[in-house]
């Protein structure tokens, strides 16, 4: 059975090509993918997200739970509406999924998880806060919705009252705040500035609407897909999962080891990995000869082989950017050889991050 | 929809042909393969003076989503490629029959044209996808 977000109506009326992602029908594109794309580099779109799943975790444990549960540490947040990127591994030290925790007080907090790994993450979730007092709520009654680009904040301000208004002042990145009806996050996916609002499922078609008659663009999953590898940031699936650790996946910066007694899950064999030093590591690729550089693809370096988790066009930058898992030898600078249907072809090993507000940083 | 012209010789693999009348061809892909394949990003063609003989893969059609072969709906001799989708492969999503034409051929054999579908051939044929 396919699912529908209580945007897809809205969809359809924006001229949206459907492709069916993970079992919810969702916007590929409106039309051209790549001027959506420009749109939220130059000036504001935004993005359906209602797919995405969002889980409240309450209670007297709720801190103790999420320090044990997700590799980076809670305790570090101590502001209310501050958000953390992290990542939930399974015993083994692979990635079960990425996601952002949001925090309002030591018994209460939000995790939003990627909409492919909905079930098996709630399984997870639930099974490991067994032995802690936490009520695990799912928030489907919500419909999410992602503005981004120069612009964003400036066309959501139009909408907003006087008290969501000054909810939002000032605001830093990577905060949240509940305004009225509103659930206003200074995160995204895309390198830009901007807001995730989530919102009541039954305001959110008048909302898009009134986005619409603001000037934002309405963009599909395909932009986000570059501009989100633009960004340099990880996809799950694709550049991590269950048998990627953290450290092969650009995600050793969200591992917090200084609390030698916090027991997270998959700690002891992340230590011995990093202790080893023999995981792979994920790097970006930029390839400015003609062709796309695209998932699977083989790497070959002097220090072994490798492989592309993500490659598209960057529509930015007119050329090929990819991420891809190397050996940890592979220095940034080098030149590497990527196969091509029926070519080799030289890339340049870089820093996974291309395109940050709108600007070249490769 | 996808728009289908009825002047047009069509190839199941997407590629469209008008006949000159003079011994050559035009060849491009159809409006529905490249709403298929969305924002193109390159276009790579064969060079001029190729021998090409039908089936061959001769082109590559990258778009953002995927890289596709382009085939050889005739034999002949590649006479003009279309320089301007060096610069403006996006062409080929604008006016795919017209400005976004891809390569011109020099027939071996104008017989071969009868071998390929009519406009309403190439209609049932992308309805049975």
């Amino acid at each position: 059975m396919t699912n529908k977000t209580v945007l897809h109506a809205k969809h359809l009326e924006c001229g949206a090509k459907m492709v069916d992602f993970y079992g919810w029908e969702m916007p590929i594109n409106y039309g051209s993918q790549i001027e959506e794309h420009h749109a939220v580099r130059t000036n504001a779109g935004m993005f359906d997200v209602s797919h995405m799943t969002i889980v409240d975790i309450q209670g007297s444990d709720a801190k103790a739970f999420l320090r044990r549960l997700v590799i980076n540490d809670v305790a570090k947040l101590e502001v209310a509406g501050k958000a953390l990127y992290t990542g939930m591994c399974n015993e083994e030290g692979g990635v079960i999924d990425d996601l952002i925790v949001y925090f309002y007080t030591d018994t209460e907090y939000r995790l939003v998880v990627n909409s492919a790994t909905r079930e098996k993450d709630l399984a997870w979730i639930n099974k490991q806060a067994a032995d802690y007092s936490v009520t695990i709520t799912e928030r489907p009654e919500f419909a999410m919705i992602a503005i981004q680009g120069p612009q964003a904040k400036a066309k959501v301000a139009t909408l907003l009252t006087a008290e969501q208004t000054a909810a939002v002042d000032g605001m830093k990145p990577f905060f949240s705040v509940q305004a009225g009806d509103l659930f206003i996050a200074t995160t995204g996916y895309t390198g830009e500035n901007g807001y995730e609002i989530a919102l009541p499922a039954d305001m959110a078609a008048d909302f898009w609407q009134q986005l619409v008659d603001a000037g934002v663009t309405p963009c599909g999953l395909g932009a986000r897909d570059t501009l989100r590898l633009e960004a340099g940031m990880n996809l799950y699936g694709l550049d991590m999962d269950e048998t990627v650790s953290p450290l092969a996946a650009n995600m050793a910066w969200t591992i917090a080891w200084d609390d030698a007694d916090r027991n997270f899950i998959g700690r002891d064999v992340l230590t011995a990995q990093r202790a080893a030093g023999d995981q792979h590591k994920l790097v970006g690729l930029v390839m400015e000869a003609k062709g796309v550089l695209r998932t699977g693809l083989k790497v070959i370096t002097e220090h072994g082989e490798g492989v592309i988790t993500s490659g598209t066009f960057s529509p930015t930058l007119g050329y090929s950017i990819a991420m891809a898992r190397v050996p940890r030898a592979v220095k940034l600078e080098d030149t590497v050889q990527v196969e091509m249907r029926k070519k080799s072809v030289d890339v340049k090993v870089i820093k996974p991050s291309f395109v940050r507000n709108g600007k070249k940083v490769c | 929809m996808s728009n289908i012209p009825s002047e047009l010789k069509y190839a199941t693999s997407h590629e469209w042909v008008r006949n000159e009348g003079d011994g050559t061809v035009t060849i491009g892909i159809t409006e529905h393969a490249q709403g298929l394949l969305g924002d193109m990003v390159f276009v790579e063609l064969p060079d001029v003076g190729d021998e090409i003989s039908t089936g061959d893969d001769v082109a590559v059609a990258e778009s953002v989503k995927a890289a596709s072969d382009i085939y050889a709906p005739v034999s002949g001799e590649v006479i003009e490629v279309n320089e301007d989708l060096e610069d403006s492969p996006e062409l080929v999503n604008s006016d795919a029959f017209g400005d976004g034409w891809l390569f011109k051929v020099k027939l071996d054999d104008a017989a071969e044209l009868d071998a390929l579908l009519d406009a309403e051939g190439y209609a049932n044929s992308i309805d049975d996808e």
